[in-house]
């Protein structure tokens, strides 16, 4: 754990009497510290290309006043730059009055260990591994023509300030293992990309040679592509594989159904509380509280303990994703879901693992049910409009679906819906639902925070596939 | 106030001297201070102010032909030293590699020419707050306007760059910018848009009351859109979506995607690429350009490169690691381009519009769907069909998709090319692209 006044001219108590000061007539705010250390450990083109350490220290002040937000962050914790803080905060509230008095609920559970990543393996062994990757693949024939692997690891120690002196921390290991494979023939190129990671040691991702699967499905996933022809273009039947495609559910509905879109009404969903958005068995959940997940949060960046949030239920929906500002706005309670990237920006209600639960019906029976669509199996990055509810996915690994057997994979597309309309044409749902390996980046308002997403297999009957064959 | 030269100086100057005292044979170091002040209005009334000071530094040392890297908002000089030392004790433990080097020292940027990219105006929180008032009243003139989100940012910064070869030198730069997102409203649907403007100095940054009006009338000419039929046709790409592609056949050209082989642009130096009419510069000495710089990230001189000659390519963008790789010279594009754009293409907007009887004119494109190694191309798109140079009506969720190779060899240029951002393009005509929609 960070002693944030260990080195500092100012004194926690100083930093608590600034604090309760600067907040006293405000509806809420609090000082956010954070200590983060993080490496990069990167092999590309036969060699290490990288090998870079990062510490990074500061604070993040927040005062709320209705439904105005003023924040100031340095990376100087020192009695000048809080006061210096505290002083650019008071002269945004100019009036205010001070009514929010929501406690912070209180819980012992932890979802990850106090550890940190980056020493419980040395350079030298981190080097190793990269360097049996690059081998190991390369051994694999001569149409392997690049290899890149990587390892990030981060300790993340934040502490929470509130008025009255009341402190919250937390300390956040993660990690991530990643490989990219390029492999050509007859002059064609093309890539498969693989990771796992997650709040827990290398070695627990790593251990007995694991590596060798993640090369071995990076490999898969490019060698598939090498065979693929031009992708179909219009609408059509789409079967999503479990796991990874649950962005789909990400983009599609979890970030319309974010606090801070639906107070300004400008999500597509902002009226439909209540009422049916999926077809019947669709259950939606947002989860905080899975140990040592990508998207876990022991307590969120407010101090809030993360929690299972219900979305949709069977079909209805059922809550949207808040932090404290909106919640209150919104006359409801915090679902744990306030998080930041760093000290350098503000609290958003974000996803955490975000997931479709398991139906009956076997994948299968899915293909069997299409007579002309598409098979998905993989997916790079989406991106969603939250006002149109318009979304769109790339496809990685995709196949065509003719008669109700599985063909020929086909190139890298964009599948493009409609996020209000898409669970409504969900028509099966899969017995299999499966996490992410834990590889998920999710962007909001220039913020990147780490996410998990599951889902099973699941039938949509109708969305549009961006190929290029008419 | 961002910290001054000789502060940013002494911080670099320090970091070297006791890289070399622990035993880097080579070392560079950047030492960055930058300070943003930000005010947000949403619906006509004050949102969020935010205040952002920056200090950092990042070191590079070498031992030999070994590298390692650390970076730190720290700047106090004990934890520069745990971390100068780890960084030491990192790059013993980090293989060689033969290619690893400062630059060639006859490459350093010798004098540093004013840019004029700093503005010394302070623009206080209530002039914002004054400027957002204009702004948000212009964006929400119109009833079918149910949300407006406003920002003003003002940024200063200042750096140093220094290593061990002796070079040492950085600049302040300045930047405003001001944006609005409007949403609109109608039975059928709702959509959002928006515009925004950013300048090196306050004066020349967008009247706050043409901005509004810009983001809101773009919005609502949104409204009720249909999906169209899966088809060829050609299509126009607004200026904003245009810039994209140069982006695109940027990170195509980057001497570490042709080194490592990644590029479906390797190895076509002197050949054709674009059509007989298309020239694209990257020119690093505009005045008060969004992307101008005397320097690149290691301290190269940034000249001006014609990349693309009549549709030749004529340069990749070459860093000093890939350089050696390649057995190239740096040309001063370590961190990428500095000002990209297409030149004018010799019709008018009007004319490219009236030039097919059915067009797409596309406004917004969402997804990230460039894939650099193959060329494909494939991203969900917003926009209007256009019937004789006319905007018929909206269209949305559909998908447009080609492959670079193609795409280039077929694009129309207008004249009407503006610097608006870093990166720039004339509207675009990009013929032979397939849409995905009913």
């Amino acid at each position: 754990m960070s002693n944030f006044f260990e080195k500092s001219d100012l004194s926690r108590k100083e930093a608590e009497s600034i604090i309760s000061d600067t907040l006293q007539k405000c509806d809420d705010g609090e000082l956010y510290l954070e200590n983060s250390k993080s490496e990069s450990i990167l092999l590309d083109d036969n060699k290490i290309k990288n090998s870079s350490y990062n510490s990074d220290l500061g604070f993040g002040f927040r005062a709320i006043s209705d439904e105005v937000v003023a924040y100031s962050h340095s990376n100087e914790i020192s009695k000048n730059s809080l006061k210096q803080s505290s002083e650019n905060l008071k002269s945004t509230l100019k009036s205010v009055k001070g009514t929010y008095n929501h406690e912070i609920p209180k819980s012992n559970k932890k979802y990850y260990d106090n550890i940190n990543p980056i020493e419980q393996k040395s350079l030298n062994e981190k080097i190793k591994i990269l360097n049996d990757v690059n081998d190991y693949l390369r051994s694999k024939g001569d149409k392997v023509k690049q290899v890149t692997a990587n390892f990030l690891g981060e300790q993340k120690s934040v502490e929470i300030i509130r008025s009255g002196g009341e402190t919250l921390s937390d300390v956040r290991p993660l990690v991530r293992f990643n490989v990219s494979v390029m492999v050509e023939k007859d002059g064609r190129k093309e890539t498969g990309v693989y990771g796992v990671g997650g709040r827990q040691s290398y070695d627990s991702y790593l251990k007995d040679e694991n590596w060798k699967s993640v090369c071995d499905e990076a490999l898969r996933i490019a060698s598939v592509n090498l065979e693929s022809k031009p992708a179909p273009a219009g609408e059509m039947k789409v079967v999503l594989g479990p796991g990874w495609p649950a962005i789909l559910i990400h983009e599609a509905v979890g970030h319309g159904l974010e606090g801070d879109f639906n107070r300004k009404k400008t999500s597509a969903f902002h009226n439909l509380m209540g009422q049916k958005v999926a077809s019947e068995g669709v259950t939606i959940i947002d989860d905080g509280t899975i140990d040592n997940r990508r998207g876990s949060l022991t307590i969120d960046d407010e101090g809030t303990p993360t929690e299972k949030t219900v979305l949709i239920e069977n079909g209805i929906l059922k809550n949207f994703m808040q932090d404290r500002l909106n919640a209150r706005l919104m006359k409801t309670r915090s679902t744990g879901s306030g998080r930041r990237e760093n000290y350098r920006h503000i609290v958003l209600p974000r996803m955490r693992n975000t997931m479709m639960l398991s139906g009956k019906q076997t994948q299968e029976e899915m293909i069997k049910a299409v007579d002309k669509g598409i098979f998905a199996v993989s997916f790079g990055g989406g991106q969603v409009d939250i006002t149109s509810g318009k979304f769109v996915f790339n496809c990685t690994e995709a196949y065509e679906i003719v008669n109700g057997k599985i063909g020929s994979p086909i190139k890298g597309a964009t599948l493009i819906g409609d996020g209000p309309s898409i669970l409504k044409e969900v028509s099966m749902v899969g017995n299999d639902m499966m996490m992410d390996p834990g590889i998920g980046t999710c962007g909001k308002a220039g913020q990147g925070v780490p996410v998990g997403v599951a889902q099973p297999s699941i039938l949509i009957n109708k969305m549009t596939v961006g190929g290029t064959k008419l | 106030m961002v910290k001054d030269q000789e502060f940013l100086e002494k911080k670099a100057s320090y970091c070297l001297g006791l890289a070399k005292k622990l035993g880097a044979t080579d070392s560079s170091v950047i030492v960055k201070n930058s300070i943003s002040e930000t005010v947000n209005f949403r619906n006509k009334k004050l949102d969020e102010s935010n205040r952002s000071d920056d200090l950092g530094l990042s070191i590079t040392t070498y031992i030999g032909k070994k590298k390692s890297s650390i970076s730190s908002s720290n700047l106090l000089n004990d934890n520069l030293n745990i971390l100068i030392e780890k960084c030491i004790e990192t790059t013993k433990n980090t293989p060689e590699d033969e290619f690893n080097s400062l630059p060639d020292r006859d490459l350093f940027a010798k004098e540093v020419k004013d840019l004029n990219l700093y503005d010394e105006t302070h623009i206080e929180n209530n002039q914002k707050i004054d400027y957002l008032k204009k702004l948000e009243a212009a964006a929400s003139n119109d009833k079918k306007i149910v949300n407006t989100e406003s920002s003003f940012t003002q940024n200063k910064s200042n750096f140093v760059l220094a290593n061990s070869e002796g070079f040492c030198d950085g600049y302040k730069t300045s930047s405003f910018t001001a944006s609005s997102v409007t949403v609109a409203k109608d039975e059928k649907s709702m959509e959002r848009d928006y515009e925004y403007s950013s300048k090196c100095f306050i004066k020349d940054l967008e009247d706050a009351g043409k901005l509004g009006k810009q983001a809101a009338d773009q919005t609502i000419r949104k409204l009720s859109p249909k999906k169209i039929g899966s088809k060829k046709i050609a299509i126009i790409f607004d200026k904003r979506i245009a810039k994209g592609m140069l982006g695109a056949f940027a990170s195509a050209i980057s001497s570490s995607a042709i080194s490592r082989g990644t590029s479906f642009l390797k190895d076509k130096v002197n050949q054709k690429i674009f059509s007989d009419k298309i020239n694209v510069l990257d020119k690093p000495d505009i005045l008060k350009g969004l992307g101008s710089r005397n320097f690149d990230s290691e301290g190269v001189k940034t000249n001006t490169l014609k990349l693309v000659d009549q549709g030749v390519l004529k340069h990749y963008l070459i860093d000093t690691y890939n350089g050696k790789k390649l057995d190239l010279k740096s040309n001063g594009r370590c961190g990428g381009t500095s000002n990209l754009y297409f030149e004018n293409g010799n019709i008018s907007l009007k004319d490219l519009l009236n030039s097919k009887s059915k067009s797409l004119y596309i406004t917004e494109t969402i997804g990230h769907g460039s894939n650099i190694v193959t060329g494909d191309y494939s991203v969900g798109a917003t926009g209007f069909l256009v019937e004789n140079g006319e905007f018929k009506y909206p269209i949305n969720e559909i998908t447009i998709a080609g492959n670079f190779k193609d795409m280039f060899q077929n694009i129309t240029l207008a004249n009407d090319l503006e610097f608006k951002y870093a990166t720039n393009s004339p509207t675009m005509m990009i013929e032979g692209m397939v849409v995905a929609g009913k």
